[in-house]
C-alpha cells in the first residue's frame, strides 16, 4: 500500500509507465497502466490490445480462500502442508504448466521437481513442443524481433493467425512497423499469408496461398525442392492446392528479397506432420541463406511460455519433458510429457503451476487427474483447480507479481506490477512447499537407515 | 570471530607474489586471506601437494542465450554425460547434464571440482544480458562476470560515423553499467552489417568499408574502442575476436589488428583460430610464430590461446558469417543463425575435431606452439575458448601436454602427419612448462590481465579460492582431481569429496558516465529496438551476490 500512497494524485490513482502486458507471446512492454488505488482496478490500459485489455481491465481479485483442500477453504500454511505432503508421498509426481509465470517461479519449480525426482513439462508440448524437436533435428535461423522490424522485405506467415492471437504483431514487429531500413512501413515489405483457409490476418497479406488441408509437409519441401534448384512436377498441386507457377513466384520472391521471415503457428506444428513440418520450415529458411539472409521463427502463445523453454533448457539441457526419476535429467517427449503422462494414468500425484490442463487435455487425460492428488496453483478457480485436492491462490505475474518473462524471440524482459495482492507470488508458494518437503524428505530418509540399522541388528 | 584456516605444508606456486613452489603457510580468515590466524586455527595439512589459487578462466561461453540455444539443440551431447543430484548432509546440489554445453549448475560444479574458481563469459548481446545474469546466478560455487558485444552495435556506428567520440565513451560506460557487464567485446567488428543487411556477406579487410556507413571501416571501430575503454579505465582493455577467424592467411589481419591498437593495451583472444597462414580457400599454415614474435615484443598486447583439443566441441559464436563458413566442413546437419536487433549476430553448430583431418591437426598444433613459443606467459593465457575448440573440462590434458614433451611427442605422432610434420621438428617443441608457469597461464595471467586485484594469487586481502592438488607424475591426474578446493575460504572440496555448495559472485564493472547520453540513446532504442528505453537496463532486482570492480579512473 505504501507504493500507492507515495505516487496517488488527487484523484486516487497511480499510473505505471512500461509495463508488460503478459496475455500472449508478443509481451509489448508499453503499457501505460492507470490504477484507481482506492477501487483497487486498472481503469486504463493505454496501448493495450483487445486483449490486453481483457487481461487488465477485467482483473479483479476475487475473494477467494487462500487454498482449498478438497474443495473446503483451508489457509495457506494447510495448502502448503498438504501439497509438500502428496509430493513427498508420491513415486511418480508429474509437474505440469509454467507458461504463465515468471522465471523466477519456474526457476524454483524445477527445483522442486529434481528434488522429489519427479517428471516435469510445460504447455510448451501443447504448442511449439515439436517445433523444439525440429530444431533438435535441423538447427534454425532465427532473430529478434527488432531486427525484423529494421530490415524485413519479406514477411511470410503460415499456419498462425496472429490478428486475433498476437495483435499488435503486425504494427509492432512485422507488417506496419516502422523500421530503419522499412522507413515506409508496409510499403517496403512484402506480406504472404500461407494457410488452409482465409483468416482475419489474411487482408493484410498482398499474397495468399491456400494450401490444402494436411498437406502443408508437402508444400514446404516442394519449395525447398526449387529453392535447391530441382524439378517439380506439375501434379504437385493436386496434392498441395497450389500451382507450381505460384510456387516458382514465391521462391523467387524469397530467393531475391534481401531479409525474409517466415513465422509459423500451431497451423504447423500441431496438424499432421508436426516436427517433420517444423522441420521443413526450419530448413527452408535455412537452405535460403545461400541466396540471401532468411529467418524461421514461431509464434508463441502464453505470455512466457518461452521462459519456461529457457530456464527448463539452462537447468537440465533439455527444453520440456524432463523426468528427474534417476537422480539426473532424462529427456523424451511422448514418454514425459504432460498429456501422455496423465492419459496412461503414469503419474500418481500431479502439481500444476499457471496452467490448465483440466480445460484441454484429451478426456483421458482428465479423468485420470480426477483419480490421482493434484496440487495447482493460480489465482483463478480453473477447472483444473476444481478438480485438485489441493488448490492454492496466488497472485497474477505482471499486474501483481514482479519478475521476468522472456518474449517469443528470447528478449527478458522485467515485468512492472501494478497492484498489490493479499495472496502469494507463484515464486513464494513454490519455495514454501520446497522448504516443507525437503525437511519431509530429510525425516523420511532418517526413518528409513533408523529401520535398516533395527533390520540388520536384528 | 569470523571462521578462520590455515594450510600447512604444501608447495606453495604463487607467482603473482614471487613463490615459485616454497613451502608456506596460508592463512585465511572470513573468505580472505590474511597474514596470521590464531595457533589454535583448524588445519589443512598440505604435505606433499601443490596449493595455488584458484584457476580463473579469462575467455568461456557458458551461460546466456547462445549457450541454452546450443543445449537445446543437442540432446544427443547431454544423454551420456549426466550429473547426478547429490543428497549431502549439510547441503544438496542440483541434478544436470553435461556434454559440450553443459547445464548452468553441472558447469558450476565441474569448473570448482577442476579447482576453477572463476569464469568469464565471453559474447553477450546488450540486449539479452538479463538472461546472462539469470543463468550465472544459477551456476553456483564460481565468480563470474561477462563482456558485452559493442563491434556491430549500430548507434555506435551512427556515432563514430559522425565523430561523436565523447558520446561513445559515455555510450560504452552506459552499456557497461546499465548490464552489470565486465568490459566490451568486438566480434568480427564490422561482419553484421553485411551478413544481415546483404546477403550473408562478410568483411575481410581492416580498411573495408562497412554497408550502409561509408567512412567506417573495422580499424576505426577497433580504435575508436580501444580509446573508449582506456579512457573509462575499466580494469580490462578490449577484447577482440579479430576479423577473418579460421581463414587461411588470416594472420596479416591479426598483426594489423594488434598494429591498429599502437601500443594501447588490447587482449586478443582464441589467437590460435587467427595464426593462419596460406591462401583464402586453400590449406592453412602456421603462423605461429610471426603472431608469438609480435606478442613478445609488444607489452600491450595480451592473449589467449583458444587451443583446440581433438573430439566433439561446439563452435558458438556471435561471428555468424564464420558459423555459416564452418557448415560446409561439418558433417552435422545442424545450423543456427540468430540476429540481434542493432547488436549482434550469432551462429552455432555441433563440431568435431579430430586427429587424421590435416586442419584440425595443424589448428591443435599452432596452439601449441604458441605456448611454446610464448616467452611471457603473464600474457599468452590458457584457453579452448570453450566449447568452441575444445570444452573446459579438457584443461587438464592440455597441461599435460604442455608439461610433457614426452606425452606431447606421442600425440605429435598419432595426429595427422602432414600437417605437423615441420612442427614437429622445431626446437620449441622441446620446451616443457614448469609449475609455476601453469600457475601463471591458467591463474595469475588471466586475474592480472582482467584486473581482479584479489584473484590469482594467495597474498593477503586476496580471495581465499585456493585449489590443493596432490603431486602427480601424471599431469592431466593431478590437475583434474584436486584434493581440495575452497571458495572465498569454504571447503568445496574436501579429501576429493563435494562437501559443500556456494553462491559465486557477480563481477561487474559500473563506470562513470554523463547522464545526458541516455537521452541520445533512448530515442534510438524507442525507434530501432522493440523494448522500450525504461526497460533496457538491468536493474538491481537481478543483482544479489555482487562484487563491483572498480575502474582505474
Amino acid at each position: 500500500m505504501s507504493a500507492a500512497t507515495e505516487t496517488k494524485t488527487e484523484a486516487n490513482t497511480k499510473t505505471v509507465e512500461n509495463a508488460t502486458c503478459t496475455f500472449c507471446g508478443c509481451l509489448c512492454d508499453d503499457m501505460v497502466l492507470t490504477v484507481d488505488v482506492d477501487a483497487h482496478k486498472i481503469t486504463k490500459a493505454k496501448n493495450a490490445c483487445v486483449l490486453g485489455k481483457a487481461l487488465f481491465l477485467s482483473h479483479e481479485e476475487e475473494d477467494r480462500p487462500f487454498a482449498l483442500i478438497d474443495g473446503k477453504p483451508a489457509t495457506l500454511k494447510e495448502g502448503v502442508e498438504e501439497a509438500a505432503q502428496i509430493l513427498t508421498n508420491a513415486r511418480f509426481p508429474m509437474f505440469y504448466g509454467m507458461s504463465d509465470t515468471t522465471c523466477e517461479a519456474q526457476r524454483q519449480n524445477v527445483a522442486l521437481v529434481d528434488m522429489v525426482g519427479g517428471t516435469i513439462d510445460s504447455t510448451t508440448s501443447v504448442c511449439h513442443g515439436p517445433t523444439g524437436m525440429a530444431l533438435q533435428g535441423v538447427g534454425e535461423s532465427t532473430a529478434t524481433l527488432g531486427e525484423i522490424k529494421n530490415r524485413a522485405d519479406l514477411v511470410i506467415y503460415w499456419g498462425g493467425n496472429p490478428a486475433e492471437s498476437l495483435p499488435r504483431h503486425f504494427a509492432r514487429y512485422a507488417v506496419t512497423a516502422k523500421g530503419m531500413y522499412t522507413p515506409r512501413r508496409k510499403k517496403d515489405r512484402t506480406i504472404v499469408n500461407v494457410d488452409v483457409r482465409r483468416t482475419k490476418s489474411t487482408p493484410v497479406a498482398d499474397i495468399f496461398i491456400q494450401v490444402k488441408i494436411g498437406a502443408d509437409f508437402e508444400l514446404l519441401w516442394a519449395l525447398r525442392a526449387l529453392v535447391k534448384g530441382r524439378k517439380v512436377a506439375p501434379d504437385i498441386e493436386k496434392r498441395t492446392g497450389v500451382s507450381l507457377e505460384t510456387m516458382q513466384d514465391l521462391v523467387e520472391r524469397m530467393k531475391n528479397c534481401r531479409y525474409g521471415v517466415l513465422f509459423f503457428g500451431m497451423g504447423l506444428s500441431m496438424t499432421r506432420g508436426r516436427h517433420f513440418n517444423a522441420a521443413a520450415i526450419l530448413s527452408l529458411a535455412s537452405d535460403l541463406n545461400e541466396y540471401t539472409h532468411f529467418i524461421a521463427t514461431p509464434m508463441r502463445g502464453h505470455g512466457n511460455v518461452s521462459g519456461a523453454d529457457m530456464v527448463v533448457s539452462w537447468q537440465t539441457g533439455y527444453p520440456f519433458a524432463v523426468n528427474f526419476s534417476r537422480g539426473y535429467p532424462k529427456f523424451n517427449p511422448g514418454e514425459f510429457t504432460a498429456t501422455d503422462m496423465f492419459a496412461r494414468g503414469d503419474a500418481d500425484a500431479g502439481l500444476i503451476l499457471a496452467a490448465d490442463p483440466g480445460s484441454n487435455f484429451s478426456q483421458y487425460a482428465i479423468d485420470h487427474m480426477k483419480k490421482i492428488p493434484m496440487i495447482v496453483l493460480d489465482p483463478k478457480l480453473t477447472h483444473t483447480a476444481k478438480l485438485a485436492k489441493v488448490a492454492i491462490t496466488t497472485s497474477h505475474y505482471g499486474i501483481n507479481t514482479g519478475g521476468t518473462a522472456y518474449r517469443s524471440d528470447g528478449v527478458p524482459i522485467e515485468l512492472r506490477p501494478c497492484l498489490e495482492s493479499k495472496y502469494p507470488s507463484d515464486e513464494e508458494v513454490i519455495r514454501a512447499i520446497y522448504k516443507r518437503v525437503e525437511q519431509l524428505l530429510k525425516a523420511k530418509k532418517k526413518t528409513k537407515s533408523a529401520n535398516n540399522k533395527r533390520r540388520k541388528a536384528a | 570471530m569470523g571462521s578462520t584456516l590455515r594450510i600447512v605444508n604444501g608447495r606453495v606456486y604463487d607467482p603473482a607474489n614471487n613463490v615459485d613452489g616454497k613451502t608456506r603457510d596460508i592463512c585465511i580468515k572470513d573468505g580472505k586471506i590474511v597474514k596470521s590466524v590464531p595457533p589454535k586455527t583448524k588445519t589443512i595439512d598440505a604435505k606433499g601437494m601443490v596449493v595455488m589459487p584458484g584457476g580463473v578462466d579469462i575467455h568461456c561461453h557458458i551461460a546466456g542465450a547462445k549457450a541454452n540455444i546450443a543445449r537445446k539443440l543437442q540432446p544427443d551431447d547431454h544423454r551420456r554425460d549426466v550429473m547426478r543430484r547429490l543428497d549431502l548432509k549439510k547441503i544438496n546440489t542440483r541434478s544436470g547434464t553435461g556434454g559440450t554445453v553443459p547445464s548452468t549448475f553441472t558447469t558450476g560444479y565441474r569448473y570448482a571440482t577442476m579447482g576453477y574458481t572463476t569464469a568469464m563469459e565471453a559474447a553477450v548481446p546488450p540486449l539479452l544480458a538479463r538472461h546472462t545474469i539469470e543463468e550465472l546466478e544459477d551456476t553456483p560455487v564460481i565468480d563470474k562476470g561477462f563482456y558485452i558485444l559493442m563491434g556491430n552495435n549500430v548507434l555506435l556506428y551512427q556515432m563514430l560515423q559522425e565523430g561523436r567520440h565523447e558520446e561513445i565513451r559515455n555510450a560504452v560506460a552506459w552499456w557497461i553499467d546499465s548490464t552489470k557487464s565486465y568490459t566490451t567485446k568486438l566480434v568480427n567488428p564490422g561482419g553484421d552489417e553485411p551478413w544481415k543487411g546483404h546477403r550473408n556477406a562478410t568483411i575481410t579487410q581492416l580498411n573495408d568499408k562497412i554497408d550502409g556507413f561509408e567512412q567506417l571501416t573495422p580499424r576505426k571501430i577497433i580504435t575508436s574502442m580501444v580509446s573508449a575503454v582506456e579512457d573509462l579505465g575499466l580494469p580490462h582493455p578490449v577484447h577482440i575476436h579479430c576479423n577473418n577467424l579460421g581463414h587461411s592467411g588470416n594472420y596479416k589481419t591479426t598483426l594489423e589488428t594488434m598494429k591498429a591498437a599502437d601500443g594501447r593495451r588490447i587482449h586478443v583472444t582464441h589467437i590460435q583460430f587467427h595464426s593462419y597462414g596460406g591462401k583464402p580457400d586453400e590449406n592453412p599454415t602456421s603462423k605461429a610464430p610471426a603472431i608469438a614474435e609480435y606478442i613478445n615484443n609488444n607489452p600491450n598486447i595480451s592473449a589467449d590461446v583458444g587451443q583446440v583439443m581433438f573430439g566433439k566441441s561446439t563452435s558458438m559464436t556471435a561471428d555468424a558469417p564464420l558459423a555459416w563458413m564452418l557448415t560446409r566442413y561439418s558433417s552435422d546437419q545442424r545450423w543456427v543463425n540468430a540476429d540481434t536487433e542493432c547488436e549482434s549476430g550469432c551462429g552455432i553448430i555441433p563440431f568435431a575435431y579430430q586427429e587424421h583431418v590435416y586442419t584440425h591437426a595443424l589448428q591443435w598444433a599452432i596452439g601449441l606452439e604458441l605456448f611454446l613459443l610464448s616467452k611471457d606467459p603473464w600474457r599468452m593465457v590458457l584457453s579452448t575458448d570453450h566449447p568452441n575448440g575444445g570444452t573446459f573440462t579438457s584443461y587438464p590434458r592440455l597441461i599435460r601436454t604442455l608439461m610433457d614433451k614426452e606425452f606431447r611427442k606421442e600425440q605429435m605422432n598419432s595426429v595427422n602427419q602432414k600437417a605437423v610434420a615441420k612442427i614437429k621438428r622445431a626446437h620449441h617443441m622441446e620446451r616443457e612448462y614448469t609449475l609455476q608457469e601453469i600457475a601463471i597461464v591458467t591463474r595469475a595471467g588471466p586475474a592480472r590481465i582482467l584486473g581482479l586485484k584479489n584473484k590469482g594469487h594467495l597474498g593477503p586481502g586476496a580471495d581465499a579460492d585456493i585449489t590443493i592438488y596432490d603431486e602427480h607424475e601424471d599431469k592431466e591426474l593431478m590437475f583434474s582431481a584436486p584434493r581440495y578446493v575452497l571458495k572465498d575460504g569454504k571447503l568445496i572440496i574436501d579429501n576429493h569429496e563435494f562437501k559443500n555448495n556456494h553462491e559465486g559472485k557477480l563481477l561487474h564493472v559500473s563506470p562513470d558516465y554523463d547522464e545526458g547520453i541516455k537521452d541520445v540513446i533512448r530515442p534510438f532504442v524507442e525507434d530501432f529496438y522493440t523494448i522500450k528505453f525504461d526497460n533496457y537496463a538491468v536493474s538491481d532486482n537481478y543483482i544479489h551476490h555482487h562484487e563491483v570492480i572498480p575502474t582505474t579512473k
